[in-house]
């Protein structure tokens, strides 16, 4: 008698477990295909860098000037971003005021415009005949096709991401510092320094890093304003897409040192945005 | 249940995709070809010409850099035709194998000139003046036909020319349409194109600055179907179009010359 029951069960787990299955299988294709669609790329990518023949002497001038141009340009573009989005960043993170809302709205922006729109709008402003460029070309200061334009290209299109990373920690940290250290009789300048930035190190240099392999990674603005020119703006994208007419090793072999770059910055921050929440 | 509406559904993307994949809808022909980016506007006269003599028949058009699209034709894309601007570029095809040598045929020549901003800001009054200082002058990319032409040209200069003409270069792109754009924005000083690229959008924020007949080079442009055309005959046909009197009188309004077999 104490059979039948195990029957039903098995029955009923068996009818499920079919549905299971299918349910199961269908999952796993589905998700097999968007990832192989994800690695294959890859794959292919360094397959072909490794099999392409010939020699790279001919060439290494170009990659060494792009790779120079890009870490230069990119190094610069960091320090403004500390130096200039960190002080912004704060005060969205600590005081209250009129446009804050739009402000942070214009701020975020770049992030998820196409960087040729981005090229677009910094010549409006930058260019020759520009809001800012033409009384700045009165004064024979012309910032289009200049390694200045790289900078600001990679400026406009990636501080966002320090700035929101920073912005956000800030805002994650209670009032209270502030307000006991200023009992202390500490200013509102040392307690920065001697609060909240050591608070904050990991997740600023987290969002330094996205900051960093977007500004490197950047193509659109930069051909659009700075023009391409070896050894002044022809940053590594667009050496990639310049010597694809030309010679396809120069442009795998800079595609994976650029690939190579972002796998480094990709860790960097996984690993200290893991460190922080700990 | 759930899964088993789920796998139908997938079951009949699945065969739908394997149908669609060949052959175009209602008997439509897509005919690809691959034009240099100088006969942008020229291309899409022919091609609504062509349709029009031709019903079922959509010409596809590809502009980019002749050097652009003989890598691409390179790397595999699929097309019908390709239209170079210059030799070379076609020549690296045939080596390629993608399309068989001596198919390929002349059929429109072009000259070069200089243009400047309406306000020509750097001053310039001669061809001699791009080696002047401060010149913000931009070019193609080396690889690009029209370049090779450029450099061709300054090449038979005096040396003094060409140290000054390449100090003054601030950008190579992509394409000749490209330099065409940076000169009418006003970014840059001076550019050297095609003079069948003054097209009569451009002419409005240009000037052009002659190239004398005894520098001046002809640009020959090759056109050929592809060895692996998908629609061979009509790629002929379009070719044939190209080369009748019609084809060549649409090309002359585009400011382009004869071939030099004519």
């Amino acid at each position: 008698m104490a059979v039948k029951p195990l029957q039903v069960n098995l029955v009923v787990r068996s009818r499920s477990s079919w549905q299971d299955r299918v349910s199961g299988f269908v999952t796993v294709v589905l998700a097999g295909m968007m990832a192989l669609f994800l690695i294959i790329p890859f794959i292919a990518l360094i397959w072909r860098a490794i099999t392409l023949e010939g020699s790279l002497l001919a060439s290494t001038l170009s990659i060494f000037s792009a790779v120079m141009l890009s870490l230069g340009t990119t190094s610069v573009t960091m320090l403004l971003i500390l130096l200039l989005g960190t002080p912004l960043a704060y005060i969205l993170a600590r005081y209250q005021f009129p446009v804050k809302r739009l402000l942070t709205i214009f701020i975020e922006i770049p992030i998820v415009m196409p960087p040729v729109v981005a090229g677009l709008a910094l010549l409006a402003a930058f260019g020759r005949r520009g809001l800012l460029g033409m009384p700045l070309a009165n004064l024979n200061i012309t910032i289009t096709f200049t390694i200045i334009a790289v900078i600001l290209a990679q400026l406009f299109t990636s501080s966002p991401f320090y700035i929101r990373a920073a912005q956000s920690r800030f805002e994650s940290l209670p009032r209270t510092y502030e307000d006991a250290a200023a009992v202390d009789g500490a200013s509102r300048w040392v307690t920065f320094w001697r609060v909240i930035l050591p608070q904050s190190t990991q997740t600023l240099l987290a969002g330094l890093i996205l900051s960093w392999a977007r500004a490197l990674g950047e193509f659109g603005a930069t051909i659009l304003f700075a023009g391409n020119l070896q050894g002044r703006t022809q940053t590594m994208p667009l050496l990639v897409y310049s010597a694809l007419e030309r010679d396809l090793r120069v442009t795998y072999v800079t595609a994976l040192i650029l690939l190579g770059l972002a796998i480094v910055a990709f860790t960097l921050t996984r690993w200290l945005t893991g460190v922080e929440s700990d | 249940m759930k899964s088993k509406w789920l796998f139908i559904l997938l079951l009949i993307i699945a065969l739908s995709g394997c149908k669609g994949g060949q052959t175009a809808s209602d008997g439509q022909q897509d005919l690809t070809v691959f034009a240099a980016s100088s006969l942008t506007d020229a291309f899409n006269d022919l091609a609504e010409a062509f349709q029009a003599q031709n019903e079922g028949v959509k010409v596809v058009l590809n502009f980019a850099g002749s050097s652009q699209l003989a890598a691409q034709l390179i790397e595999g894309a699929a097309a019908d035709i390709f239209a170079s601007a210059n030799p070379t570029q076609m020549q690296n095809v045939i080596d390629d194998g993608r399309i068989s040598a001596g198919s390929e045929v002349l059929f429109v020549t072009n000259r070069l000139t200089v243009i400047i901003p309406a306000d020509n800001p750097a001053g310039i009054g001669s061809f001699e003046d791009l080696a002047q200082a401060d010149v913000q002058l931009v070019l193609a990319v080396e690889g690009v036909p029209v370049r090779q032409y450029t450099d061709e040209i300054a090449s038979a200069m005096p040396a003094d020319f060409k140290e000054g003409f390449y100090d003054n270069l601030v950008s190579e792109e992509d394409n000749v349409r490209q330099v065409a754009a940076k000169v009418a924005l006003g970014e840059a000083d001076a550019g050297i194109i095609y003079t069948s690229d003054v097209t009569p959008d451009i002419a409005k924020k240009v000037q052009q600055i002659a190239i004398p007949d005894a520098q001046n080079v002809t640009a020959t442009y090759p056109i050929a179907p592809l060895g692996d055309a998908a629609h061979a005959d009509t790629a002929q046909r379009f070719i044939d179009f190209i080369l009748s009197d019609e084809g060549q009188s649409i090309l002359s309004t585009w400011g382009f010359g004869p071939p030099p077999n004519n």
